[in-house]
């Protein structure tokens, strides 16, 4: 039998805190950049101009057919140089947050888009043609009919996401960037104590990500109830 | 920048001499198609089974399902996958995990607790999509079975199945798609798959460039024809009458 | 650490950028280094005892402290004694694109010098030797190389370690199965549950990893070593100025006996963060090449 020793883990607390606030610092920048992004690549994907709608395809295609890590080793070697050269950074600055950040969002914005050009699609035809009788233009009408309610039916897969890309962010040990589960994984190695701190980590993944699956799920009653009445 | 282009790395030989880095590279290709492929019949077995005990009317068995998907869903792949290797077969009963770890080759050891990983973690997804198609179909279908004569597994197996089955193709099609991206995650475990052997070629070869692109490559090769077969199978399996349908 | 810049410097960067031979005699990273008032220093996260980050995420650590030797030199030869110092973590995967991006000027850890890094980027002197060697449980019986002829042996990725053994079990016919670890925590691992009876290894890593054993009494290093490798700082290629200040600062410290007393301090004392001991006795490829400072790769 295995004996366990979880001696290291106090000491750590601090250490696994910093890289707790860097998987979630991640998360909400993806999740904000990714619905704003993602909104705009359904828009142009169902727009009737047809090279922005093969833009679109094309980016949402071209995401979804690589793994998380590799988009995110790519963005780590090539991000930091290009940020460099357009901002003209000062060479010194730590880009490694920020690259991981731009990954993530570029990354998820695609997933995003799929789930919004559903919901958009989801709404019945006749209210863009009843917008546009009003006298609307296509932006006014996705902006005032379309977008409003496809978003309240999107909420709660918007939301399921972000809890699959919270998960996610455990990824960015590639880039030796100390996110929550890097940091545990680093205490771990420098201990000799790998078990114990992954076995943690994963306890404090599943309490907060079903904590977070759980509140969806009673958001989602609450809305089907109000649909329904 | 001062980087090296050295494309022919790929046609020179490894250390062993017994390959090339291009045969390193395909056997990668190999392992990611096979553990991909496995571990996704795994899944949609266990994961359908799953989602037709979360509709049934016991509460039990729909309890149980449903706290089968809240763990696999919860937990990062990444630490499933350590739970896998390293940490299960310690807590095995009866020398179990000795047997496990001592008796088997270690690659076999490597392969299969990448694919029991890849297929519980999948399976919770799979399951939760089965549930989707069942529900969605009208109340009435289930009652008509019922009136029918039919027990409830006839009704499941002759009704109810054969439809959603058709209903969840496309959204599993994105679930079989990322089961191969996924399986990237398996390096870490010391799997050699497509983004192992990228990560050895640069490694040994100190080329990172053409490594990364080759890999990424490879993988977008594998979406192109995963996708390709699946939309055949969409348009075969497609229900007239429905949305998407024609 | 300040992002805005000075127009003016701009200016001097284009102007850097377009009149290259004007520039050729100079180092361009000892320029970079003056014109952003801070030297980039790569380091590892969980290299004990090269480079590694102890309870209070400071780094520490043999190389580390040589590397600030390197840093001390900069200092004096720019005559900017208040010179900032960045840090950056860098894995085994991305050092070498680090280090030729910019994102580091200098990298001191545990990386040998070899001829394909050779390729890609500049080494320093040599700041340490190993031989790889083998750690194994005392009872199991194996005493050397040949003892492992049909057994599980761990090693870890991309070392030469792995390539060693791979050759040697075409070679010799061994017939053993060889498990490629992600790193040398996860190695390790594999040998403590069993998987693996002998985990081949640099020799300083694997008394750095026997240190952090639950029960280290239970374990030993045996072998014929089947190797010697060197582990240099890595720089950006093509700036042999800047080279020439590291190296003088290494063997400056190397001949006058602060690389001893340092290789004392972290291999045979206790270190943080638990208070480890390594035991690991200076062998005499070291002190040779503390008497004559070199950049020789082994190969």
């Amino acid at each position: 039998m295995y004996d366990f020793d979880w001696s290291s883990i106090p000491g750590a607390l601090p250490f696994l805190w910093e890289g707790m606030k860097i998987s979630l610092e991640i998360t909400v920048s993806a999740v904000i950049f990714g619905v704003v992004w993602g909104t705009l690549l359904a828009m142009m994907r169902l727009a009737p101009v047809k090279p922005l709608a093969w833009f679109a395809a094309g980016y949402v295609n071209l995401f979804r057919s690589i793994p998380l890590v590799m988009v995110l080793l790519w963005f780590f070697l090539i991000v930091p140089q290009l940020l460099r050269s357009f901002f003209n950074l000062d060479p010194n600055t730590d880009v490694r947050l920020t690259s991981a950040m731009i990954g993530f969002a570029l990354f998820e914005s695609a997933y995003y888009s799929e789930i919004i050009r559903a919901g958009i699609q989801s709404v019945p035809k006749g209210q863009v043609a009843a917008a546009s009788a009003l006298g609307m233009t296509y932006a006014q009408a996705m902006r005032l009919v379309v977008l409003p309610q496809a978003f309240r039916n999107m909420v709660p897969l918007l939301l399921t996401q972000a809890i699959v890309l919270f998960q996610d962010t455990s990824l960015v040990y590639m880039s030796a960037l100390a996110d929550f589960f890097g940091a545990a994984y680093k205490v771990g190695d420098r201990d000799g104590r790998l078990v114990e701190l992954l076995l943690f980590a994963g306890a404090v993944y599943f309490f907060i990500c079903f904590a977070a699956s759980q509140l969806v799920r009673r958001y989602q009653k609450k809305l089907n109830a109000h649909v329904a009445h | 920048m001062s980087y090296q282009w050295n494309w022919s790395i790929f046609s020179s030989p490894v250390p062993t001499g017994e390959t090339t880095y291009f045969g390193w590279m395909l056997s990668g290709l190999q392992t990611t198609i096979t553990l991909s492929l496995c571990a996704w019949v795994m899944a949609l077995a266990l994961g359908s089974l799953m989602g037709v005990l979360r509709t049934v009317p016991n509460k039990w068995l729909s309890g149980l399902a449903a706290a089968y998907v809240e763990v696999f869903r919860n937990i990062p792949l990444l630490v499933q996958l350590f739970i896998w290797y390293f940490v299960l077969p310690e807590l095995l009963p009866f020398g179990l995990g000795d047997a496990f770890k001592q008796q088997l080759n270690p690659l076999t050891q490597q392969f299969l607790s990448a694919m029991v990983c890849l297929g519980f973690f999948t399976s919770a997804r799979v399951c939760e999509q089965v549930r989707a198609g069942i529900n969605s179909l009208p109340h009435g279908q289930k009652n008509a079975g019922l009136a029918l004569g039919f027990t409830l597994p006839q009704t499941y197996r002759h009704v109810l199945l054969p439809m959603a089955f058709r209903l969840v193709v496309p959204p599993l099609t994105s679930e079989f798609l990322n089961i191969f991206k996924n399986s990237a995650v398996c390096s870490t475990i010391g799997l050699l798959e497509l983004a192992a052997q990228g990560r050895q070629l640069v490694d040994y070869t100190a080329q990172p460039y053409e490594s990364f692109i080759a890999v990424t490559l490879l993988y977008v090769l594998i979406n192109v024809v995963v996708m390709t077969l699946m939309r055949h199978l969409e348009n075969k399996t497609r229900v007239p009458g429905y949305l998407g349908g024609k | 650490m300040s992002c805005t810049r000075k127009p003016a410097l701009i200016a001097l960067a284009m102007a850097a950028l377009f009149a290259q031979p004007v520039f050729a005699q100079e180092s361009p990273t000892l320029k970079k280094i003056k014109d952003s008032g801070a030297i980039a220093l790569g380091h590892r996260e969980s290299s004990i005892p090269f480079s590694y980050y102890d309870d209070k995420q400071q780094v520490v650590g043999y190389s580390q402290e040589l590397m600030l030797k390197v840093v001390d030199a900069v200092k004096a030869e720019l005559k900017m004694p208040s010179l900032a110092v960045k840090l950056t973590p860098v894995t085994s995967q991305n050092r070498i694109p680090l280090v030729q991006n910019g994102t580091v000027d200098i990298e001191c850890g545990s990386t040998t010098n070899n001829a394909e890094r050779g390729r890609q980027v500049a080494f320093s002197n040599t700041i340490f030797i190993i031989g790889t060697r083998l750690m194994t449980k005392k009872e199991s019986g194996i005493k050397d190389f040949p003892d492992l002829a049909g057994k599980n042996v761990v090693t870890t990725a991309g070392t030469t370690s792995e390539r060693l053994i791979r050759k040697m079990n075409e070679d010799k016919k061994l017939a053993m199965n060889i498990i490629s670890a992600k790193d040398h925590g996860e190695a390790f691992l594999t040998l403590e549950t069993g998987r693996a009876v002998a985990f081949m290894m640099d020799d300083a890593l694997l008394y750095g990893e026997l240190a952090k054993a639950r029960r280290p009494a239970e374990w030993t290093i045996v072998g014929t070593p089947q190797s010697f490798e060197a582990y240099g700082c890595m720089m950006r290629k093509d700036d042999p100025a800047f080279k020439k200040v590291a190296d003088a600062a290494l063997a400056k410290a190397m001949t006058s006996g602060e690389a001893e007393a340092i290789y004392k301090k972290w291999f045979t004392q206790p270190i943080p963060p638990k208070g480890l001991n390594l035991n690991f006795p200076i062998s005499d490829a070291m002190l040779k090449l503390y008497k004559a400072p070199n950049d020789k790769p082994f190969e």
